[in-house]
This record gives C-alpha cells, structure tokens and sequence, in this order.
C-alpha cells in the first residue's frame, strides 16, 4: 500500500479533451518528496527548452504536498507550477486552504494539465469520475464568486474550487489562481486563462492511509497544540495592530518613497477600530489551529480575507490609508490579480505619466485623485484595455513595451519580477544572495529560518539561541551568537544561512506545510513548529520511508538543483541574479561578485550559476548533466579553478 | 415538598458550538474520521467524520454539526433562519442523514453515520472532535441533569401540596377557584 500519497496523477489534455489517471513511480517520495519537487522534475522532463509558456505544450500542474491529507497540521499549501510569460522561467506559487487535501481524498496527488481548450471550461473531479464541462456560464465571474456558483451547480457545498478571475481569463500577468480567500500569485492564473480553464472543482471521499498511525496521531496532536498555543507560529499580524514595520520601512508608491514617521498613536486607533468594525471573523486552512486570514466585510464590495503586507499593499502604492485597501481589496480578489505585484504596476504607470513618458491621453476619463485612478487601473488592467493591455503584462515587459526611457522606471524587480518594495541603506549579505539567485521570484519564498536582524545584547542572543530547537546544526547558534553588525558576518556564515533558509522552503513546498509554521516563521522568534530535527520523524511516520536528516538535507539539494536546471535551460544565468540596483544605497559590486563566486561553489555550480556535472552526479542526476553538455550549455570553461576557496557545504 | 420525592440525576454529554469562533479548519472532521478508522487513526477521510462543517465563505456561514439520526424522508419545507444579519438554511444546522443529500453516510456502503460521542473503553476524557478544535467553537460538557420524577412520585407531590392549601384556605374555597379556572379559559 502506498502511505500518505495516492500513486496516481491526472492528466487532462484540453486541446484532445482527454482524461488519464497515471500511476506514479513509487520511487519519486523517496527522491523528490512530492509538490513543487516532482513537479520541478516533470518540468525538466516533459517541457522542451524552447517551449513558448503560451504553448499548448506548456504544463499547468496543481500539486498536493507528500503530507497532505495526513493527520499533519497545517499540511495544506498546494502547490501551482508552470513556465511563466512574465519572466520565462519557472514559475512557483502557493494557496492555502483545502484544496490539496480534497484532492488527495480523491484518489490523486497532481493533476498535469497541458494543451488549451476551444473555449472556457472547467474541470470537475469527484472521485473517480473527472469531466471538462463547459464554463462559458462563468465568463468574467469573480473568483469566490465561482466557486460559490459551482457549489451550487454541482449541489455540493464540499467541493473544493480553486478559480481564475477577469484577470487571469484576459491573460494578465499578475493573473492569481483563488481558492477560499487564498490565492496562488507570481504567473500562474495567466496560464491557466491562457488554456481557458476557469477553474478546477474537487470532491473526494476516500482514505488516505498513513504508515504508522497510532505514534503519527499522537505526535501530530501535540503539535497541533502548540501550533494553536505558539505565537511563534502563524501569522501575527493579523492581530498585531502595530503595523509600523512597513509603513515605516516599506517604500510607498512605485517602490520609492520612505515615509519614515507615517505611523502614530492615532493612526493605530483609528485603523484599528476600521478593521474591528468591518472584520466578520478570522478563518485558517485545513487541519491547522491557526487563524491568519482576517474576513472583511465592506459595504458595497464583496467580502475579502487578507493576510500578512496583503493589507498594506494597495494604499501604500497610492499613497493613502487602510480604508482605500478595504474597499479595492474585495473587487481585486474577485478578478483575482495579486496584491503584491499589481498596486506596484500601477504606481509605476502613474509615474511614468508624471513623467511625461506616457501621456494624458494614454488614460482617457481617467479621474485626477489617486483612489480613483487606482479604480481605473484595475479596470483597465483586468480588461486589457487602452494602457492596460500593455500594463497587465508586468512592470518590465511593460517598461520594455512603452520604451523612451520607461526602463529607467523598471527599478524593482529582479528577473523580470516586481520585488517588495524595500529600500535600506547598508547590505546584508545573506539578503543580496537571497534576493539575487532566489527563483521564488519574492523574498517571502525564500527568507525565513535565520533571523533579519542581529539582537543588541549578548545576553538577548543567548537567550535566543537556547530556546531555538529549529537549527539543523549548532554552528547557526555560534553565528548569531557572535553576530553583532548586520552587514558583517562571514562569508561562510552567510553561505550557511541562506541554504538553510532556502533548504526549509523547499522543503515545506514539496511536502505541503505552510510558511508560518516552518520555512517563514522562525526569522521572527525563532519558535516555528517544523524544523530540519522533527520533519524526518514525521515524514518518515506519514510515509513509512526510512527519513534521515541528511536524506532530507539531499531531497532538497536535489530538489533545489532541478528548479534550477529547468531554469538553466530556459536561460537563466549569472547576468540575471542582480537584486534591484537602489535596494541598498550603499553598495560594493567587487564585494558582491564575489559573494557570488563564493556561494555558486558553495552550491556546487559554475562561474554562470549552472550546477556542475560533479554536483549533479551526486545528486543521481547524470542525465542532467548530459542533456545540458548536449546544449551547449554546460561547459568545462565556465568552472571556477580549482584552487579557489571553497565554504563548506552544511550538511553534504 | 415531602422528604419521599426521590430526584434521579444522570449524567448528560453534551458539545458546545459557538459558532463565531469557528475558523472553519475542519480539524474537527479529520480527528474524527482518524478516530473512527479501523485499525484506528490509520487513515484520514473527512466524508466519514461525525461532524461536518458548513461553509459558506460569500456569507461568512461556519457551522460545525453533528450526525444526529437517520431519517427515512426527506423533511417537506425547510425553514430560513436569519440570525445575526446572515440568513441560515435549516439544513446548515440539521443533522440528520437524510434521503436529500450525501452527508453523513459512509462514502463505501452509503450507510448513516451517527455520531457515538467517540465511545470507547476506557471512555476519553474528551470526544475528538472537542480536542482537535483549539480555536474553541467546540466545548464538551459534562452535566448532572436532574431526572423527571416518576408518576407515583408526582402524585405524592400533588397530593402534598394540595393538603397545605385546603390547611390555609379551606377545602370549598379551593374546589370554587378551580372550577372557576377550568370553565373561565
Ligand atoms: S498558520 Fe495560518 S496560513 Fe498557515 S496553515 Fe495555519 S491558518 Fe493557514
Ligand atoms: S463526538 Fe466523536 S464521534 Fe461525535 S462528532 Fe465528535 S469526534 Fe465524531
Ligand atoms: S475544529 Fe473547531 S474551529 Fe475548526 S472547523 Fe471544527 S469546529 Fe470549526
């Protein structure tokens, strides 16, 4: 019996409209855990190097995590992968809620979705029958919106939808995917409007086996419990009403502004009574204790759930207050775009007509105060209409688009992809290398186990560090120890880190566990529930693989090494790993190459970012190695010589 | 009352639903269905838990319900009920496994599923349900209700009380005012 996964994808070609289940290779848990791991390999696998995302031949592929499904706690992030148009690369996104579970109860652990439908259709799975209806009743519905409709079509409260918007039926790159008030960002909803797949309904009623059940249940309770009674877990902002940290350290408009004092006792109050006034309760996803999603109910608009910056996002672009993200917020989650990267997008149109690059005319009716324009935007925005057909393609290909010096304008994004709007002074160096070879594409998705900032006390630092269960070697407690001055740490200190941070993200992306509970949380506090010491044990109860430490530790080398390949052979390369210019004012190029010299050695990859054949070897993936020899893309002359120093890999 | 009306008490096992407290995380339905697996907590399959929470995010409705009895038909009107500015469909709140829906019914032989209050020996402290909800909508409680006293016991109860008011307003007064009473409602 298989434990924990069910052994079986769907596949659904839109263009044949056909339907298969696939059973899966025992042997890939083992290599590639599931979710975002097993997908990166049937990226490698199955989508050629040249394939245009709007292909036919690209692939959508929605994965459940290896622990959905489980008694597990707050295993329930599904996974969405594609290639993206806005930054041809790989694209990674998450939602919470129910919706990998409910797949996984019915009977499958990926559905792979390649070719385009005629016209908009969705997709309903129950169980073991799975049709492609006709949805051209849902054209231009919201995103709730549709999955309120399908619930009552299908007569089934149960089913879990996960839906696409305006914005994502009109291909806008900012285009999310939503599901339940959660929404998966970063270039997938255009994909899925691209293969005019409105959405995907899903019910199941089977079991889900695990290996070990008495010690599994037991264990996951006590973690349930002290998930629901940690506040090193979950997302406290959504009660902490102190929300100085980024309106004050935040860059407001398109990414520039600081606004250093903008926070007050009396701003506090009154936004804190907006929200309290408007706010119908808090929810949380599957099987978690947690309660980070705060439901809003604005009058006139329809109701919306914010997590985390999610509520900051567009007032601060427009420059105004909490009130104006309240009410854009329920009609921009309804034509589903994202929050972080749109206001963004916006600002930088508004900018650009400031500065004379676009024109008046550019935005016909367009009204003169800022929440007014931020309306017309979207409206456009969503519609491709006018400006907004060139805008919904994201702020560098659109800078490109509109040329005569827009690009000046394109600041803040790395890899083609808008970044949080952060400006600082002085570097920190585990953060250029975060931002700088990250392929989450947001710093959210790579940050998150080591803390951002040192604490001011050696006596502070101990008390942190001896209540810190969550490192996976005790040398991170000797760094943060002797950490004194954020910009001066090792070089091989901050090689560590950043893997560490990274290593966690890859993991939970491929099991299924949320952010706040694991990968993102331990920065601030230290106190998460999952760690690099409690994971192998619960994998291994879950799926009755024998999980080690450092299996874990390779799972997600391996898994790591093939995101980057797949993005290697669609281009990726050393030029393109650059944090914005003005994210730091005072920078050092020599300082930074050569940060990056040392942790692509520390990575086992060559001077332009590839991994090695040595490196790939290791990881078993030989075929890897001869496919990119035979491309032309791997070559011997771009390994660094031999006598450089090297930092030591963490665990090898 | 007479020193012989003897008051029988039992314990009753009750679940408390706020329903405002509720996140909607269904925990409640995963511990449940892991609870009722054979071997037990070898699988997870919320269609077989207990408890199933309704949700209904456009209208903010959370609302955690027990499988009470089978029934054999479905129910012919259903109530709208408006509480709190939402309004509710009877159904949310019944729990009954009945002919008009799936719920409640194990998903292989299709057969009614009834909540047991997680029975088992030793008996739990508390139900699963109750322990896997730590947002709180669930509250088990325990409570020493006093029984009805039985016939004969009511009678020496009437026939008491009736002896002190015939003492204190003499027997054809009192035969006057019920008589009154009977005739005049
Ligand atoms: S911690 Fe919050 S966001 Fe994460 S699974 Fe739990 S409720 Fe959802
Ligand atoms: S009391 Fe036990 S049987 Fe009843 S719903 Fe709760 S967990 Fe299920
Ligand atoms: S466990 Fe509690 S909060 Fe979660 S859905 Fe059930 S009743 Fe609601």
């Amino acid at each position: 019996m298989r434990y924990s996964e069910t052994g079986f994808n769907l596949e659904i070609n839109l263009t044949r409209g056909s339907i298969e289940k696939v059973a899966t290779d025992p042997d890939t848990a083992e290599l590639y855990l599931g979710g975002q791991g097993s997908a990166a390999k049937i990226l490698w696998d199955r989508v050629k190097s040249g394939t245009d995302p709007f292909s036919p031949d690209n692939l959508l592929i929605f994965s459940t995590g290896l622990l959905h499904g489980t008694p597990v706690p707050a295993a329930n992030r599904t996974v969405v992968n594609t290639i993206s148009p806005q930054t041809n690369l790989m694209s990674h996104s998450l939602f919470g809620g129910f919706f990998g579970p409910e797949l996984k109860y019915a009977g499958y652990d990926k559905i792979i979705i390649r070719g385009k439908a005629p016209d908009l259709v969705y997709l309903y799975i129950n169980n073991d029958k799975v049709e492609i209806r006709d949805a051209t009743h849902l054209r231009g519905k919201g995103t709730t919106e549709t999955g309120d409709l399908l619930k009552q079509e299908l007569g089934d409260y149960k089913v879990q939808v996960a839906a696409i918007g305006l914005a994502g039926e009109n291909r806008v790159f900012m285009a999310s995917i939503d599901h339940n008030h959660a929404s998966a960002a970063r270039g997938v909803g255009v994909i899925m409007g691209d293969k005019r797949l409105k959405a995907i309904a899903v019910r199941g009623t089977k079991d889900i086996h695990v290996a070990r059940p008495a010690e599994l249940f037991e264990m996951t309770h006590q973690m349930r419990r002290k998930i629901g009674e940690s506040d090193g877990c979950g997302d406290w902002m959504a009660v902490d009403e102190d929300d100085s940290f980024h309106h004050n350290h935040f860059a407001w408009g398109n990414a520039r502004t600081r606004r250093k004092d903008f926070w007050s006792a009396e701003l506090q109050e009154r936004w804190t009574h907006l929200k309290y006034d408007h706010m119908d309760r808090q929810t949380g996803c599957f099987n978690c204790s947690k309660k980070c999603r705060n439901v809003i109910n604005w009058p006139g608009k329809p109701r919306f759930a914010y997590k985390c910056f999610g509520k900051d996002t567009y007032h601060m672009a427009a420059f105004l207050e909490l009130d104006f993200s309240f009410e854009i917020l329920g009609l921009a989650q309804e034509y589903g775009v994202d929050s972080y990267s749109t206001p963004q997008v916006m600002a930088f149109a508004l900018e650009l007509l400031e500065a004379g690059i676009l024109k008046d005319t550019d935005f016909p009716d367009m009204p003169a105060d800022n929440r007014g324009r931020f309306f017309y935007l979207l409206e456009k925005i969503v519609r491709r209409e006018g400006i907004g057909d060139i805008l919904a393609d994201g702020v560098s290909q659109a800078a490109i688009r509109i040329g005569n010096g827009a690009e000046a304008y394109d600041h803040n994004t790395t890899k083609k992809f808008e970044q949080l709007p952060i400006k600082l002074g002085k570097l920190n160096p585990a953060y250029f290398l975060m931002i700088a070879t990250g392929e989450k594409m947001s710093i959210t998705q790579i940050e998150g186990s080591f803390p951002q900032d040192p604490l001011p006390t050696r006596e502070q630092r101990e008390a942190f560090v001896n209540k810190w269960e969550a490192v996976p070697d005790e040398k991170f407690k000797q760094y943060f120890l002797n950490w004194e001055k954020r910009n001066e740490i090792s070089d091989q200190a901050t090689c560590d880190i950043v893997d560490w941070n990274e290593a966690m993200h890859y993991i939970d992306d491929s099991i299924g566990l949320c952010g706040f509970v694991s990968s993102f949380r331990g920065q601030f506090g230290g106190g998460v529930a999952y760690h690099m010491n409690n994971i192998p044990q619960i994998i291994s109860l879950a799926t009755g693989l024998d999980m080690s430490k450092e299996k874990l530790w390779k799972c997600f080398q391996r898994i790591r090494t093939m995101v980057r390949v797949v993005n290697v052979k669609r281009g990726l390369r050393r030029m393109h790993e650059r944090p914005p210019e003005d994210h730091w004012a005072v920078r050092n190029e020599e300082f930074e190459q050569k940060l990056l010299d040392t942790y692509y050695q520390y990575k086992g990859w060559n001077k332009q970012g590839i991994p090695t054949r040595k490196t790939l070897e290791r990881l078993d993936l030989e075929y890897v190695a001869d496919e990119l020899e035979e491309l032309g893309i791997l070559k011997t002359e771009d390994e660094f010589a031999p006598a450089q120093p090297v930092a030591e890999a963490a665990t090898a | 009352m007479t020193a012989s009306t003897v008051v029988a008490k039992k314990i009753v096992k009750e679940i408390k639903v706020e329903i405002d407290k509720c996140t909607g995380c269904r925990a409640c339905e995963m511990a449940c269905s892991a609870f009722h697996a054979r071997p037990r907590f070898s699988s997870i399959n919320p269609a077989r838990a207990r408890i199933r929470v309704v949700v209904d995010e456009i209208n903010d409705e959370y609302v955690p319900i027990r499988a009470g009895d089978y029934t054999p038909s479905e129910c012919n009107g259903r109530h709208i009920y408006k509480i709190g500015g939402k309004e509710y469909s009877e159904c949310s709140f019944c729990g009954a496994s009945c002919p008009s829906r799936d719920y409640f019914r194990e998903p292989d032989s299709g057969l009614p599923l009834k909540c047991d209050m997680c029975e088992s020996i030793p008996p739990l402290e508390k139900p699963w349900c109750v322990q896997a909800c730590l947002p709180g909508a669930l509250t088990y409680i325990e409570r020493e209700e006093t029984r009805e006293p039985r016939p004969q016991e009511k009678r020496a109860e009437l026939e008491g009380g009736l002896e002190s008011l015939v003492n204190k307003f003499g027997q054809d007064a009192l035969i006057e005012a019920l008589s009154k009473m009977t005739k005049g409602h």
